[in-house]
């Protein structure tokens, strides 16, 4: 493992992090949160401008293929300032995938548009019924001549409502929990047939849930081999797992030193509320916490490419969730009942934690995926 | 990331292991792996070993015997020795006072003391705590009053490990009394030979003899034995106690008492299949290997920004304070994987070669002992409660 940033991405770093600062203060936030869209479109081109949604895509096709360590560090500085913009759907769940498995005409037509910021592809591989299991697929694609035919319904699609395309698995073999079978299909969003219902989540994101009614999909549009998605799911998973972790470093950072301010500044019976040794213990705890879930999410992000890159991503998702839990309840119970008034920013790091806990997998799930190796 | 490093430091591993697998004496690797007591003796043994390659002394600058590492490399040694159920280096000598003397030792000290340190010659034990000074160090009370080119010291010491075969004591001392009570300390090197010193046994919750108090009674030690200038001993002692903390995250460590959990789990059965497929205590093991790579992925982080030339201070505490808690889980987990045969306990399995398997599986013997044994790792070397105060203070602001 290499804990050090190169150069290069030093500069990155800082770059994001100046443009968060800058132009991302919280207030703009209530309000893209509150607007119908729920982010910036004028924001969006800049990240395309500045390079940011390139980082999966070859040169070739306009990107800037800076690689996951870059995606890393733009993902850590985003979830510093809560940004909405749907950075992690488009770049890994769109570009990363598309990049990695789809076929050329798939990627010259759409690669070139998510670097540019034109067009933005999310993925739904969650069912109501699959909790966070990527093999679970009941959604039914049967061939019908020279098309498929899909049937079935999609949950916890992250962005659907801004999503020009959507890349979803179906069944196209087998029973509903094989791992051989899946599929994986690129979609317009506004395919016929196709019936989205979108809707907010507590942390002021897009989701959505998606029916499908016997929409017809060219062969042409299978991404991977027929049958032979879940891999491919699998590994988009981990990719987009290790981001969030990312996000989530970022997010606990600024939660943690906000609170760090708190008590520095905040006087009760006298005296500031750091000088309490029970309370600069929890904050030692807290400091632990987040000193693991950073190294442990770099080590995930650099063992994408490896061999252990399922339980390496799993430790990390665990780290991260449990570090996540403790420092955004502690930092609500540490700030005080000012916390839990929506005024306060606090409140909004600790509920975008709470809700990177529960994607992609909760500790539990991924517990479960790490002692496989036993 | 930089491929081309990492290469370096798995070839760099590769050597280790290899080594480690050439040169190990069976009999001590056994007294190792089946957590008995590694006698004094055996200790010396591997680290002759160690001195005939040149490795005993990583932290060492190579023009005093040290090796050319980075602390990276020094890690991933540790890491391999402990893995390799190497017995534990006596820090005393090697880790603690080797280094301040070619810090801050006179010429005279170095050319003393030094060589018998590095060829195990000479032993060494720390004379820190008192019976009133625990976690408070700097409040010490043993005094030593200048009589002309002599110290006499009066006072004890307490909780010091291996006095009983120790050649020599490296002791704080107050020499000052009217000053702030940090300034007016000294350290001095005494020889457990010296008249007026005695030493009384204090027996461990697992019948082991570890820990000794130290009696001064008018001890004559020459003022020439005083490391650096006087009522400078604290900030002295606080230099090793920072080295010393990096060894104390003990991932080495933590990483055989894994594998040995592991191998455990495999071995017992619950409910009428292999514990290690029982899927509660699966995920027991999985959390407590999820803390030791966090440990071993910080701890990797701090050395290299040390080696960018970037300072890594107090939050070392952080380390220390996870390194040793998750010692005492790892031996939580091996108490329940063995269940009540736990229980059962001889001393002598600790001491001598398993002439006769222990009740309840070859491996149960040892645990609770070992286990009683670690609870000292969050108490010895600044408590967990001191660690916490340091990271408040020093890294957070607090």
């Amino acid at each position: 493992m290499n804990f050090t940033l190169s150069e290069d991405n030093r500069l990155l770093q800082d770059s994001v992090n100046r443009l968060v600062q800058d132009t991302y203060p919280f207030t703009l936030r209530e309000q893209l949160v509150a607007s119908e869209l729920g982010h910036s479109e004028a924001l969006w081109r800049q990240f395309a401008e500045l390079g940011w949604l390139g980082t999966a895509v070859p040169e070739l096709y306009g990107g800037s293929e800076l690689g996951a360590e870059s995606t890393r560090v733009i993902a850590e500085a985003l979830g510093r300032g809560l940004v909405t913009e749907p950075f992690l759907s488009t770049v890994v769940f769109g570009a990363e995938l598309i990049s990695r498995f789809a076929g050329e005409p798939i990627q010259a037509s759409l690669l070139p548009a998510i670097a540019d910021g034109s067009k933005q592809v999310t993925l739904a591989y969650a069912e109501p019924r699959s909790r966070y299991s990527p093999n679970i697929v009941e959604l039914s694609a049967t061939l019908d001549g020279e098309h498929y035919r899909l049937n079935g319904a999609k949950g916890m699609v992250l962005n659907g409502h801004s999503a020009d395309f959507v890349v979803l698995s179906a069944r196209t073999q087998g029973e509903y929990d094989e791992l051989q079978g899946i599929s994986l299909f690129l979609i317009d969003s506004d395919s016929p047939g196709l019936q989205w219902h979108h809707y907010q989540t507590y942390d002021g994101l897009r989701a959505s849930e998606l029916q499908l009614d016997n929409v017809r999909v060219s062969p042409n549009s299978i991404i991977g081999p027929l049958h032979g998605g879940f891999a491919l799911l699998d590994e988009i998973l981990d990719r987009a797992t290790a981001a969030l972790c990312a996000e989530a470093v970022g997010v606990m950072s600024v939660l943690f030193d906000m609170t760090l301010d708190y008590l520095k500044t905040r006087e009760q019976f006298g005296q500031t509320l750091g000088s309490f040794q029970v309370l600069q213990h929890r904050m030692v705890d807290m400091y632990a916490a987040l000193e693991n879930a950073r190294s442990m999410t770099i080590a995930a992000t650099q063992s994408l490419d490896g061999d252990n890159r399922r339980e390496q991503v799993s430790a990390a998702k665990i780290q991260v969730n449990d570090a996540g839990q403790l420092i955004g309840a502690q930092s609500v119970q540490l700030h005080g009942a000012i916390a839990i008034s929506k005024d306060l920013a606090a409140g909004h790091y600790y509920k975008r934690l709470e809700a990177i806990a529960a994607l992609f997998g909760n500790s539990d799930y991924h517990l479960g995926r790490f002692v496989q190796r036993y | 990331m930089n491929p081309e490093k990492n290469n370096d430091i798995s070839v760099f591993r590769q050597q280790v292991k290899v080594f480690i697998v050439d040169n190990l004496p069976a009999d001590i690797r056994r007294t190792v792996q089946e957590g008995r007591l590694v006698s004094p003796q055996e200790t010396v043994r591997w680290q002759q070993i160690l001195y005939r390659q040149g490795w005993v002394a990583p932290n060492w600058p190579v023009a005093h015997g040290g090796v050319d590492w980075s602390p990276s490399e020094r890690a991933v040694f540790e890491e391999e020795c402990a893995a390799g159920f190497c017995p534990p280096l006596n820090p005393m000598g090697l880790s603690m006072l080797g280094p301040l003397l070619i810090a801050q030792g006179s010429e005279a000290q170095k050319a003393r003391y030094l060589p018998k340190i590095l060829r195990s010659e000479e032993t060494w034990c720390q004379g820190y705590s008192e019976p009133g000074s625990g976690s408070d160090l700097a409040s010490l009370q043993t005094r030593a009053v200048r009589e002309g080119d002599d110290y006499v010291v009066n006072g004890s010491k307490i909780w010091t490990s291996g006095a009983q075969s120790a050649d020599h004591i490296f002791c704080l001392v107050r020499t000052d009394p009217e000053a702030k009570k940090q300034r007016g300390i000294s350290l001095l090197l005494i020889p457990m030979t010296t008249a007026g010193i005695s030493v009384r046994p204090i027996i461990g919750l697992n019948e082991m003899h570890f820990f000794n108090q130290v009696l001064f009674d008018d001890v004559r030690v020459p003022v020439l034995n005083r490391v650096g200038e006087e009522n400078t001993g604290w900030s002295l002692a606080k230099a090793i106690l920072g080295s010393e903390r990096l060894h104390l995250s003990r991932t080495g460590e933590n990483r055989a008492l894994l594998m040995e959990l592991l191998e455990v789990a495999r071995q017992e059965y619950s409910d009428g299949q292999r514990l290690i497929d029982e899927d509660w205590f699966r995920r027991k093991i999985g959390r407590a290997e999820l803390r030791l790579m966090a440990l071993e992925y910080t701890k990797q982080r701090y050395l290299q920004k040390v080696e960018a030339g970037q300072t890594v201070g107090p939050e070392i505490s952080l380390l220390k304070l996870q390194g040793s808690e998750l010692i005492q889980h790892f031996d939580e987990l091996l108490l329940e994987a063995v269940g009540h045969y736990g229980l059962p306990y001889d001393p002598g399995w600790m001491l001598g070669p398993r002439s006769e398997p222990s009740i309840g599986g070859g491996y149960a013997g040892t645990i609770s002992a070992n286990r009683f044994r670690h609870k000292g790792y969050t108490i010895a070397g600044g408590s967990s409660e001191v660690q916490k105060g340091i990271v408040a203070k020093q890294v957070l602001g607090l």
